[in-house]
Parts: C-alpha cells; sequence; structure tokens
C-alpha cells in the first residue's frame, strides 16, 4: 500500500525528538493563543511567523510547529467561549450560543470536556480525511493549466469574498486591493519595477508578512483600545473536572455528522472554519428532536460547532496544500510561511517533498492526541493564563510583532509600513472590508497574473482560451455561483450573530 | 451612509490614481500578448467598479468610538511610530519598555502598574528573543556603544 509506505515515511520525520518537542510546544501555545479573546489562530500565527524563521527550523519543522499552533488554536478558541461567552476567536463564536449557558447551569466543567472531546474527534477525522483525500486531488491537480489555475484564484477569491462580509463588493474591493498591492515591484515576466515610485524599498514588493501582521496584529490592538470596556474576568465557576460520559455518548452521532459537514465546508477555497462550525450547528439543531432548547445550554450545541470548526481546519489544508489555494484566513497565513520557505504548496509538492507532506499530516495525527490531553485533564491551567488582564497581554503583542518583523528585515522602513497596515485593517474592519481577502490577494497577485499572462501565451492573445475546457467553465460557474448565491441566501438566513471567514 | 459615501469617493480617486500609474509602466519591447499593464488595469478596474457600488449603495453607520478614544488610538499610533524609528539608534531594551508601558497606560491608566508591566515585557522579551530564540537584537543602539 503506497499510503502505508507514505505515512511510515511520515512518522520517521515526524517522530524525531525535535519535531515532536515542536508539535507539543506549538499545540501549547496554540491552545493559549486560542483561548485568549482577540487573539486568532490566523493573528497567532501571523505573530510568531518571523520567530519560526529565526529559530532557524527547516521547512518540514516550521510547518509542524505552524500547523500545531493553528490545530491547538483552534481547540483552544473554545475556552473563552464557554467560560467568558466572548469568542476566543471567531469559529468558536457559535460554541458560545450553547456553551456559555451550559456553564451558568454550573456544568462549565462539563462543557469544556464535552467540547474538547468533539474538537478530538473532528480535527482527527478531518487529518484522516486529508491525508486521504490530498493525493487524489493532488493527481487531479496536475490537469490543472494556466487558465484553470487562474479560474482557480478567481474562484477562492469569490467564495472567500461571498462569505466573509455582508457586502459583495466590499468583499470583491478587498481582493482588488490585495492583488493592487502584489502588483508593486518588479514585474515577474519582464522584470521592469511596476509601481514602486521610485522607492527602493518597494522594488522587491510589499513583504506580506508586514502585511499579514499588520492587519491583524497591529490593527487588533487598536480594536482592543477602541473595546476596552470589556474585562475578562473569568463569570463562571470552574469546579473539579469530570467527564460527562452520557453527553459523550449522546453526542457521539452529532460529532460525526458535524465533522463530514465541517470538512467540507473546509475544502471549498475560502470558506474556512467559521462557515464549518456554522453549518454544523445549524443542521444540527434542524435535525435534532429537542432542537428548540439549542441555545440555552444543550449539550449537543456545544458539540456540534466544535466537531465542525476542527473539522473545517482540517479540510482547509487540502485546497492549500495540493493546489496552493488557501481555504480560510489562517491557511493563507500558512501559505505565506511555506512561500518564504521555498516550498510551493501544489500537486508537485506530493512528488518532490513528500517528507514534508508526510510529515506533516504525520504531525497532526500526534498533535491531535497532545491537544486532547492538554485540553481535557489539563485544561484548568489555560483557564488560569486565560486572566492576563488586557494591559499586559496588548503591550506584549505589540512587541513580539515589531520584534519579529524587525529581527527578520532588520528595516524601520518595514515596520513603518507594517504600522499603516494596522490604521488600514483597524479602519478596514470598521467599515466592514473584510481583510482576508487583502491578504490572500498579497499572496496570490502574482501567480494570478502569471496564470493569465502564461495562459494567453499558450493561445497566442485568443482571450476564448480561458474558457476552452471542463474544469475551467466548472471553475468560472462556480466562481459565479460563490459570488452571487449569498447576495440571495443572506436574505433567507437569519444569522445568529455576525460570521466572518 | 456618510462613512460608505466618502469611503467610496476616496477609493476613486486611489483607482484612478492607480491605473494612472499602471498607465506609467514602461512596456518592454519582448513582450508578451497581456503585457505588464493589463491586470494592474483590470485589478484597479475592479475597484473602481465597488467603489461606485458603495458611493451608490451605502451600508449603516459603523458606529464610530467617541472622540477620545481616537485620541487614544492616535497616541498610541505616534508610539508605535517612535518606537520603529528609534529601534536601530537606541536598541530594543529602552524604546520597548517605554512603548510599551505607554500601550499599557493608554489601556489601564495606573503609572505605577505601567512601568512595571514596560519593563517586564521589555526585559523579558529580550531574554526570549536574545538567549532562546537567538535573535540578533541590540540592547542598547550606537548611542551608548561609544
Amino acid at each position: 500500500m503506497d499510503l502505508w509506505a507514505n505515512l511510515a515515511q511520515g512518522f520517521a520525520v515526524a517522530l524525531t525528538f525535535s519535531t515532536l518537542m515542536l508539535a507539543v510546544g506549538g499545540c501549547f501555545i496554540g491552545t493559549v493563543i486560542g483561548s485568549l479573546p482577540g487573539l486568532g489562530p490566523s493573528n497567532g500565527v501571523a505573530i510568531l511567523i518571523p520567530l519560526a524563521f529565526s529559530l532557524g527550523l527547516d521547512a518540514t519543522e516550521a510547518l509542524v510547529l505552524m500547523t500545531s499552533v493553528y490545530y491547538g488554536a483552534m481547540y483552544g478558541g473554545r475556552i473563552s467561549s464557554i467560560l467568558l461567552n466572548i469568542p476566543g476567536d471567531e469559529p468558536a463564536l457559535m460554541t458560545t450560543l450553547d456553551g456559555y449557558p451550559m456553564a451558568r447551569k454550573g456544568r462549565a466543567g462539563d462543557a469544556l470536556v464535552l467540547s474538547g472531546v468533539a474538537s478530538f474527534v473532528g480535527a482527527l477525522l478531518a487529518t484522516i480525511g486529508l491525508m486521504l483525500l490530498a493525493p487524489i486531488l493532488a493527481r487531479i491537480a496536475f490537469l490543472f493549466g494556466p487558465a484553470e489555475y487562474f479560474a482557480l484564484y478567481l474562484l477562492a477569491f469569490c467564495t472567500l469574498g461571498g462569505l466573509a462580509s455582508k457586502n459583495q463588493a466590499k468583499a470583491a474591493l478587498a481582493a482588488a486591493i490585495g492583488l493592487g498591492l502584489a502588483m508593486i515591484g518588479l514585474d515577474n515576466q519582464t522584470g521592469i519595477p511596476r509601481l514602486t515610485f521610485g522607492e527602493i524599498h518597494l522594488m522587491d514588493g510589499i513583504d506580506f508578512l508586514v502585511a499579514i501582521v499588520g492587519l491583524f496584529a497591529v490593527a487588533e490592538i487598536f480594536i482592543y483600545m477602541e473595546s476596552h470596556g470589556r474585562n475578562s474576568a473569568i463569570g463562571v465557576k470552574l469546579e473539579r473536572i469530570t467527564v460527562p460520559v452520557r453527553d459523550i455518548a449522546n453526542s457521539t452521532f452529532t460529532m460525526l455528522r458535524s465533522t463530514a459537514i465541517g470538512f467540507v465546508a473546509g475544502l471549498l477555497p475560502g470558506a474556512g472554519a467559521s462557515l464549518g462550525s456554522f453549518l454544523a450547528y445549524m443542521a444540527e439543531k434542524s435535525v435534532a428532536r429537542d432542537g428548540a432548547t439549542f441555545g440555552t445550554g444543550n449539550p449537543r450545541g456545544v458539540a456540534a460547532p466544535e466537531a465542525g470548526n476542527n473539522a473545517a481546519a482540517g479540510g482547509a489544508l487540502v485546497p492549500m496544500l495540493t493546489l496552493g489555494v488557501p481555504g480560510s484566513g489562517t491557511t493563507a497565513v500558512l501559505l505565506a510561511l511555506l512561500l518564504t520557505l521555498n516550498i510551493t504548496p501544489g500537486p508537485l509538492l506530493f512528488s518532490e517533498r513528500p517528507e514534508v507532506v508526510w510529515g506533516l499530516i504525520a504531525a497532526l495525527l500526534i498533535a491531535n492526541f497532545v491537544l486532547l490531553v492538554m485540553n481535557v485533564p489539563m485544561v484548568k491551567l489555560f483557564v488560569r493564563i486565560l486572566s492576563v488582564p488586557p494591559w499586559i497581554l496588548l503591550p506584549g503583542i505589540a512587541m513580539v510583532s515589531f520584534g519579529g518583523i524587525y529581527s527578520l528585515s532588520g528595516s524601520a522602513f518595514d515596520l513603518i509600513l507594517m504600522i499603516i497596515f494596522g490604521i488600514f485593517g483597524y479602519l478596514f474592519r470598521k467599515i466592514g472590508v473584510p481583510t482576508v481577502p487583502i491578504i490572500l490577494g498579497i499572496l496570490l497577485g502574482n501567480n494570478m497574473e502569471d496564470s493569465l499572462r502564461r495562459a494567453m501565451v499558450i493561445s497566442d492573445g485568443d482571450w476564448t482560451y480561458l474558457f476552452s475546457s471542463g474544469i475551467s467553465i466548472g471553475l468560472w460557474v462556480a466562481a459565479i455561483a460563490g459570488f452571487v448565491a449569498p447576495l440571495f441566501l443572506r436574505n433567507l438566513l437569519t444569522r445568529p450573530g455576525r460570521i466572518h471567514g | 451612509m456618510k462613512t460608505d459615501r466618502i469611503f467610496g469617493l476616496c477609493v476613486i480617486g486611489v483607482a484612478l490614481a492607480y491605473i494612472a500609474s499602471a498607465a506609467q509602466i514602461q512596456v518592454g519591447f519582448l513582450s508578451d500578448p497581456v503585457g505588464s499593464r493589463t491586470f494592474p488595469y483590470l485589478v484597479g478596474g475592479v475597484a473602481l467598479a465597488c467603489a461606485l457600488v458603495i458611493v451608490l449603495r451605502p451600508d449603516e453607520e459603523p458606529g464610530w468610538p467617541p472622540l477620545a478614544t481616537f485620541g487614544r488610538i492616535a497616541i498610541a499610533l505616534v508610539v508605535l511610530y517612535g518606537f520603529a524609528v528609534a529601534l536601530r539608534p537606541l536598541g530594543f531594551l529602552i524604546p520597548a519598555a517605554v512603548a510599551s508601558a505607554a500601550i499599557s497606560y493608554l489601556i489601564s491608566p495606573r503609572p505605577v502598574a505601567a512601568v512595571l508591566c514596560g519593563i517586564g515585557i521589555s526585559s523579558l522579551l529580550f531574554a526570549i528573543f536574545k538567549f532562546a530564540l537567538g535573535l540578533s537584537l541590540a540592547p542598547f543602539g550606537r548611542l551608548f556603544a561609544g
């Protein structure tokens, strides 16, 4: 069996002492980041990327560390949802609906254990799904030429834009901003500087890490200063922690259903974990016989979104690894990590660097068990960390971001650029322009242009070549549908709270 | 309403400027059918179209914070800018301590706690950056070197 041989190779990479330590450390840091309100997985991974470089890690190690942080943050997000009624990150929003009421009834411990187990089921099955599906998709991806890739990038922007914002125009604008920024620097094909205005620092383009840390982390500081009234005093008591065997048994099928829904939601390029948890919760609510008690502390309402968002987190890795098109904000940040490490995700990754792919998959399998131990028996530790006051936390985030970026580039210009991105990140958040498409645009802009230009070279300038294969027509149709559908669906779905991609 | 209208108009201006600067891109004589200008034109055009929609169909007002909050954010900006500029000449320790103390004070105005927080974060992070991660950060800059 090919699969077992590959997996064995993966475990051989992942089971070295240093890689294991990185996985454990990443899981711990990730859970902390996830549980702190305001610091989500994309922020957390963005802040840590510069540090991963300075550790001098090789590609596999850096990827293992960062995906462990990613998975950890997905687990950790539920902790503040349940205890504070503030989602630790965006995908954990749905967990507040039943998690907090359950905690108010004095069952905080049960809710934490149940959601930890649900996270484990979702993430583990999704990792297995990733393992089975990714090689197949990578083989299909060999059929993609430049025209298909152009359509695929378009699809990513359309679905991400369609779901990430309440206003399609603003979502599309965000993508245009990102793509426009990506054009700055030397033209890949001709080597002519574009839109640099003679500024030498702009010759090699805008470093996407600067943009990411600015838009996510620095903007977060301003957002927090605005809403500083919210303190993070833990409102509910956490007594002894026991395992609620009956709740877990009752929600077995809930977890499995939610995992399937979340995984598929994660696979869609651009959709991500928030959609996974939202759909899983809504589906479970409509299927359950006691659906009316959802929102009042129904344990299944806690299990569904957690299994869903963790499964989506695994699913989102599939398009990122096989096609180089991220399925969510955090995987976009992970893509930035890969590109900076000189690894181009895509079908070739599976044949040329199998040790990276399979080492990552093996490390994710291990990370899930580590996270189960951290998030069930050791959950009290994270509850204590949650009480770090914001007047220590925020200056800390600021200094880590600045120190990390400065240690990479050593230029004050990049830091000032990062502050400018921070200001715009804050303004865009206020106005409702989603920031994830901007990041995606900066990341994918040059690839998207290259594939358009290569397609035109092949066809000698014939634009109909873009729609000349079945795959590309399908992708164009899906892209248009993904952009237009939310306009109609938005009226049908009355959404509980804000949903972000 | 008003915010979106102003924002949309700004974007229209920027998009037009972007298209105008794209027109200035030099095109080599050995170019491909698409060339260096087309994609920037496309992107500028999309931005322009979106901005028009935003101006014509604005969302409701986003709920801006009171002026005092903007003042605090502006101070934080100045602090961060100063930190960015001071990092090279003064090294990490002192600018980081001042900047973290200032941000901490802006969030929770207790001077003693803020100063302690600044010193704590600055020295702790320096130790982590320098000794655990091996980053090349100078503790004190050139000013103190000689």
